[in-house]
């Protein structure tokens, strides 16, 4: 028997999106709008679609229910921009998951949009400024569409700005749509206008109330519809002062909302708890808000100095001292504020019956929170881990007292937390920040953490696993070698009979090499999680009694058809011979091509660099990432979404930053040499180890000693008149009688880094312990930049002239490339035991490489230097088998050993 | 003659089951497909089944009459592939207008020979509207996910001239089927939407999707519900899913149309899934003892067959439905 329904508005993506009463508010993403961020218009103007496809993929993960998509620009065929970023979208199912909003002011672009999307859109938005007809025209064509729409109080005389305005337009709006068009009423959105108050001009002092109260009106007469409206504009006159636009937007929004507004565009990040409001701030915005005295602006004025005056003091408000003392806890975990948790918890401790209650009943119940906010996008992740460090300190100081209650009760026997997982990067590999990452979120949600720390050899792993028995094991690598690493430690964990699930993260990791190449080896539970959120998520599904048994199932499938469809598409593509290849190789005409002669040949060594130098070549997007916070710098400090948190883990980064240069807590150091060099046999670069003859390092010819570099060259078919590029390309081969010459380099920021990190662990404070790893990398890769450029423009001296900002240098738009082995140009690493005996570094330096040939201390860049004006970025792609036998030969090297070390790189027939 | 919107509050309608597998039986080779007019066509022609209803009527005819006698209220025309689209694989565009109108007018003779015999039980032709052979939000090429195969515009025109002659052939519904791509519906139902409006008629339009495998999803990723809100903007007499699956594997999504909707739900499914050779072997019996579900659970007004489905499958499936009640349809005002 099906009942009578009331209406609802329906939207649309790959998955339903249905408005009722229960759904609260609709939040609307805005990112996706050139005409509301900097950045997204930049990257639609430079096609970079990737990019812009990533701030989509960012907003429907960061909560956004509808992305409003805005092309309106005058510099770009908005029409065209409409229709292939939505083409892109509708391709990626993280995104499409979610109803599309097309909005623009030319409806030709709206039409567009509508006749690529699937879904059940949103049309933003048609009015009666032109006129009912054209109104009605548009009307029922969104409809024959299939979409709602977002009607603007707009008519032909201008926009309503005052109650009876919005209440005559919608009226006339609704019944031209409802009885004319028979547009479905509740695919009707209104957007009623929001307007700024507290501007100082009377005729703006009833924005907000009016539209709160037309919010009312329309929702009592015009049946089903909804209204919306872009909320940031009521606070307008107060920009600069976020106190009181956070406080404006929740006083509005509360109102709003109660007089029926379902849907807008919101920042969330610019929103204060309507109930967290200081009570005379409050009052006064309230005034504002619903026009309730004449002077109400003067003195929300008057009060917003004080606002902007006490902004740092407000911060350390301290009222909530004298709340409960399970609120305090909950509230110093929340906050991660560690200097009141002592004694909150020793308050707790006399008040509990055993000292574990404490931990049991207070910091759990605080750390849900916790686990609750960050699950549902409200907490980000260097928040968690500043919870994490409060926890930590909490257990520390709780820990004799259960220690001693033990002794005291033997008896009793341990509580179990949720569960026991093991953490290790594996054999070879010293990057551990996302591990250590996972690590404290995993830890937050109740769950004991073995961590083995780097470079963990599989047989220490696998005993660990069986003395703690386990639950869980998770592996994690940054370079490709330590996929292998996993695979054999698979192999392992099934020859031993294990049945804990594994997990598999770390940047190189993916989903399709865990499916295609890691799953089949082991017959229990692989599951690839490359972000900490999720981890959570999946530990939780793989322990969890009543999930556990599906779940495992259920991955094992999605593997295998994922494994499945993977290996279907992958021999699709073609590839050519390297033969073939070759003879397509990228060809500098050298007989016009420059060659700089270096201005100082041979090896350079920079024993202690002034870090202070550094600062401006860092490049902060990919310390952002490392927190799980994307965007970019400096865009990303005034994201909506994550603004807030990136400006608060930035400000730390800087402070401790500062302290490790003023103290040289880090130290640096890089060495450099160039050299004479030739391509010969169209994949080697023949280098001329030791031009610098005073050393007296010469063979017994006089010649001095060679090397050789072997690079690997493209070799999947492409489009006609593309080059098939490899690095020796770049470089004057030997007969062309000329020399030409290269050079190679590795620096180091990581002295010192592991200590400060342990030091850090040893005082509870993961949050440290991984910021300063995080920085050290940037400060790393920052020398780099730092030292291309004086080799470019000093050592080397090309490009002398040169005169870049370091945007310029971020974005690589010098002359000269410095590819580095293990990265697309030449993916293998094996090269790098090259750099390294050429420039002797392990002695000079002492940057060590391990077996699976990362640099130690981690914070370490290596590569070559390419000097001709045509030398580029590229990425090699996959290599047929036939290269790899062609290197080992060249190499004189096992083809075994070769085809482990090219794995990650090589073709599947 | 009763209207078919009347009807379907009273009792639950049989669709017929599939054309396809019944022309196999004919066996027909190329000269076949080909007859006197095509004898000289430029292009092989074997494997146009749309073709047999001018080349073949006779054969045509007598499936309609062998799924009448068996209990259909409503059979298909053969026009599956009726779209200039789909034709351009036979270069047989310019033949569209006339393949739907000849199909049409066919199964709408056998429909009234039917109807005048027993006008107690009156019988109708739904317009077949397949989904031709291009996607228009997904690209072929995984290497190119921005491109599109085929634009709204051409589908939608390549509709309209589909619709207008299903219509003037004589077709009593339009049945818009096996959508992979609803992005493609909404472009049909735009195209009959144009027409409605010319014309000032109405016609009761049926829409059924795919849901592809037990991911539950169509081929274009969208949940039953994504789908069935995504369709919704016109009024439908029924919305429902056909083929990919056999009857069984349909419960999960006709229950949540059955529970999301207040159009008619409708379900042609196929005789299970194909056996390693490609046949379907499930049995009338089998089939019928699935579809039991449906009518029990009260989820759908219209059921029918479609790959591997014949008459005995469509008798056994009419002759256990007449005893259910349709699942009930509320007016469509407040």
């Amino acid at each position: 028997m099906i009942e009578k329904k009331p209406k609802y508005l329906k939207l649309s993506g790959l998955e339903p999106l249905v408005v009722t009463p229960e759904t609260n508010f609709i939040n609307v993403g805005e990112r996706t709008n050139v005409a509301g961020s900097k950045k997204f218009l930049r990257l639609i103007k430079e096609e970079k679609f990737e990019e812009a496809l990533s701030v989509a993929r960012d907003q429907v993960e960061g909560g956004a229910q509808i992305i409003d998509i805005n092309m309106d620009d005058g510099l770009i065929d908005g029409k065209e921009a409409m229709v292939k970023f939505l083409n892109l979208v509708i391709a990626e199912p993280d995104i499409c998951r979610v109803p599309i909003m097309i909005d623009s002011s030319k409806w030709e672009i709206i039409e567009a949009g509508l006749q690529v999307v699937q879904g059940k859109c949103v049309v933003n938005s048609i009015s009666l400024k032109e006129g009912e007809d054209e109104f009605i025209h548009h009307a029922k064509l969104i409809k024959r569409y299939g979409a709602a729409v977002i009607v603007m109080a707009f008519d032909e005389a201008g926009q309503a700005d005052n109650y009876d305005r919005r209440i005559e337009i919608s009226k006339r709006s609704y019944d031209v749509l409802v009885n004319k068009v028979e547009f479905a009423p509740e695919d009707i959105i209104f957007d009623l206008n929001i307007f700024p108050v507290a501007t100082g001009m009377d005729e703006h002092k009833s924005n907000a109330i009016d539209f709160i109260n037309a919010t009312k009106w329309v929702k009592e007469n015009l049946p089903h519809c909804s209204v919306s409206g872009g909320v940031s504009n009521v606070s307008f006159s107060f920009r600069g002062n976020n106190p009181v636009r956070e406080a404006m937007h929740s006083v509005f929004l509360y109102h709003a909302i109660k007089a029926g507004m379902n849907m807008g565009i919101v920042n969330p990040t610019m929103l204060e708890i309507y109930d967290d409001i200081p009570k005379d701030l409050l009052e006064r915005v309230e005034d504002v808000m619903l026009n309730r005295r004449d002077d109400a602006t003067e003195r929300l004025l008057d009060f917003a100095e004080s606002v902007v005056g006490t902004a740092k003091e407000s911060k350390v408000d301290l009222t909530w001292r004298e709340e409960s003392v399970q609120n305090r806890i909950t509230r110093a975990l929340v906050k991660g504020i560690d200097q009141y948790i002592v004694e909150d918890v020793e308050e707790a401790r006399l008040a509990a019956d055993k000292p574990i209650e404490v931990i049991e009943v207070n910091l759990m119940t605080g750390m849900n929170v916790v686990g609750d906010l960050f699950g549902s996008g409200k907490m980000f992740l260097p928040q968690v881990v500043k919870s994490a460090r409060v926890m930590k300190k909490a257990v520390a100081y709780l820990l004799p007292y259960i220690e001693e209650e033990k002794r005291l009760n033997p008896q009793e026997g341990d509580s179990r937390g949720a569960g026991k997982i093991l953490m290790a990067t594996v054999k070879g590999d010293v990057h551990d920040i996302g591990k250590n990452i996972v690590s404290v979120v995993l830890a937050c949600n109740n769950y004991e953490i073995v961590d083995l720390g780097v470079m963990v050899p599989p047989e220490k792993i696998i005993a660990a696993a069986i003395e703690h028995n386990v639950d869980v094991i998770g592996l994690s690598g940054l370079i490709t070698p330590s996929l292998d690493e996993m695979v054999h430690l698979a192999k392992e964990m099934q020859r031993k009979n294990f049945t804990v699930p594994l997990l598999i993260g770390g940047a190189t990791t993916s989903k399709a090499h865990t499916a295609v190449k890691i799953d089949p080896q082991y017959s229990q539970a692989v599951v690839h999680v490359n972000d900490a959120s999720r981890a959570v998520t999946v530990v939780g599904d793989l322990l969890k009694k009543e999930t556990s048994v599906s779940y495992k199932k259920s991955i094992k499938q999605d593997y295998d058809v994922f494994r499945d469809k993977f290996l279907k598409r992958s021999v699709k593509k073609e590839y050519k011979s390297i033969e073939k290849a070759r003879v397509n190789k990228f060809k500098i005409d050298w007989s016009t091509s420059e060659i700089v002669r270096p201005n100082k040949l041979g090896i350079q060594i920079i024993e202690d660099m002034d870090m202070d130098k550094l600062i401006p070549f860092i490049d902060w997007t990919p310390f952002f990432r490392s927190w799980e916070l994307h965007g970019k710098y400096p865009d990303i400090l005034s994201d909506n979404v994550v603004g807030t948190q990136a400006t608060d883990v930035f400000a730390d980064a800087q402070k401790m930053l500062k302290e490790v240069l003023v103290e040289k807590k880090l130290k640096g150091k890089a060495i450099f040499g160039l050299f004479p060099a030739n391509t010969i046999n169209d994949d080697d670069i023949q280098v001329n180890g030791h031009p610098d003859q005073s050393r007296g390092r010469t063979d017994s010819e006089g010649e001095s000693e060679t090397f050789v570099f072997r690079t690997l060259r493209q070799q999947l078919q492409r489009r006609k008149g593309v080059a098939d590029y490899a690095l020796a390309d770049f470089i004057a081969p030997k007969e062309s009688g000329l020399q030409d010459y290269i050079g190679c380099f590795c620096v180091s920021a990581g002295f010192g880094t592991a200590e400060l990190a342990a030091a850090y662990e040893k005082d509870l404070d993961d949050y440290s312990s991984i910021m300063i790893k995080a920085l050290a990398d940037r400060l790393a890769e920052a020398f780099a930049e730092y030292l291309h450029k004086e080799v470019r423009t000093k050592h080397w001296g090309y490009a002398a002239a040169e005169g870049l900002t370091n945007e310029d240098l971020i974005n690589e738009s010098y002359k000269g490339i410095r590819p580095a082995p293990g990265y697309p140009a030449c993916p293998d690493h094996l090269e790098k035991s090259t750099i390294w005996e050429l420039l002797q570094i392990e002695e000079k330096i002492n940057v060590k490489l391990t077996e699976s040939l990362a640099m130690w201390p981690a914070a370490s860049v290596s590569g070559y230097y390419f000097g001709n004006q045509e030398a580029r970025y590229f990425g090699l792609g996959k290599i047929k088998e036939d290269q790899v036998v062609d290197f080992a030969t060249r190499k004189s090297i096992p083809l075994k050993d070769a085809k482990k070390w090219l794995a990650p790189n090589i073709a599947e027939d | 003659m009763k209207k078919i919107k009347d009807l379907l509050k009273e009792r639950i309608l049989v669709l017929d089951g599939a054309m396809g597998t019944m022309l196999q039986r004919y066996k027909f080779q190329e000269e076949d497909f080909r007859g006197e007019r095509f004898k000289d066509w430029e292009h092989p022609l074997q494997g146009n089944n749309d073709l047999l209803s001018l080349t073949q009527p006779e054969a045509i005819a007598e499936v309609h009459r062998k799924y009448f006698e068996a209990g259909a209220d409503i059979v298909e025309t053969n026009t599956f592939s009726g779209t200039t689209i789909a034709m351009a694989d036979y270069h047989m565009e310019d033949l569209v207008y006339e393949l739907n109108y000849e199909s049409a007018r066919i199964a709408k003779k056998v429909a009234d020979e039917f109807t005048a015999r027993e006008p107690h039980k009156p019988r109708f032709v739904a317009g077949s509207i397949g989904p031709t052979n291009k996607t228009a939000s997904m690209s072929p090429d995984v290497n190119d996910p921005g491109f599109r195969a085929v634009s709204f515009d051409e589908l939608r025109i390549a509709y309209k001239q589909q619709v207008e002659a299903l219509l003037d052939g004589g077709s009593d519904i339009l049945l818009v089927e096996t959508i992979f791509d609803t992005l493609n519906a909404k472009a049909a139902l735009f195209a009959i939407e144009e027409v409605k409006e010319e014309r000032n008629i109405e016609v009761p339009i049926m829409v059924s999707g795919t849901i592809t495998d037990a991911s539950g999803r169509t081929l274009s990723g969208q949940t039953a519900e994504a789908f069935l809100i995504s369709i919704s903007h016109i009024p439908i007499l029924t919305v429902g899913f056909n083929c990919a699956l056999g009857a069984s594997q349909l419960v999960p999504h006709l229950e949540v149309l059955a529970n999301k909707t207040n159009f008619g739900v409708s379900a042609h499914p196929n005789a299970g899934l194909p056996n390693a050779f490609g046949e379907y072997d499930e049995t009338p019996e089998q089939m019928a003892a699935q579809i039991k579900e449906y009518v029990e659970k009260g989820l759908i007004n219209i059921v029918g067959g479609c790959c591997g489905t014949t008459p005995e499958h469509i008798t056994a499936i009419a002759d256990l439905v007449k005893e259910y009640d349709p699942r009930n349809l509320i007016s469509e005002t407040f």
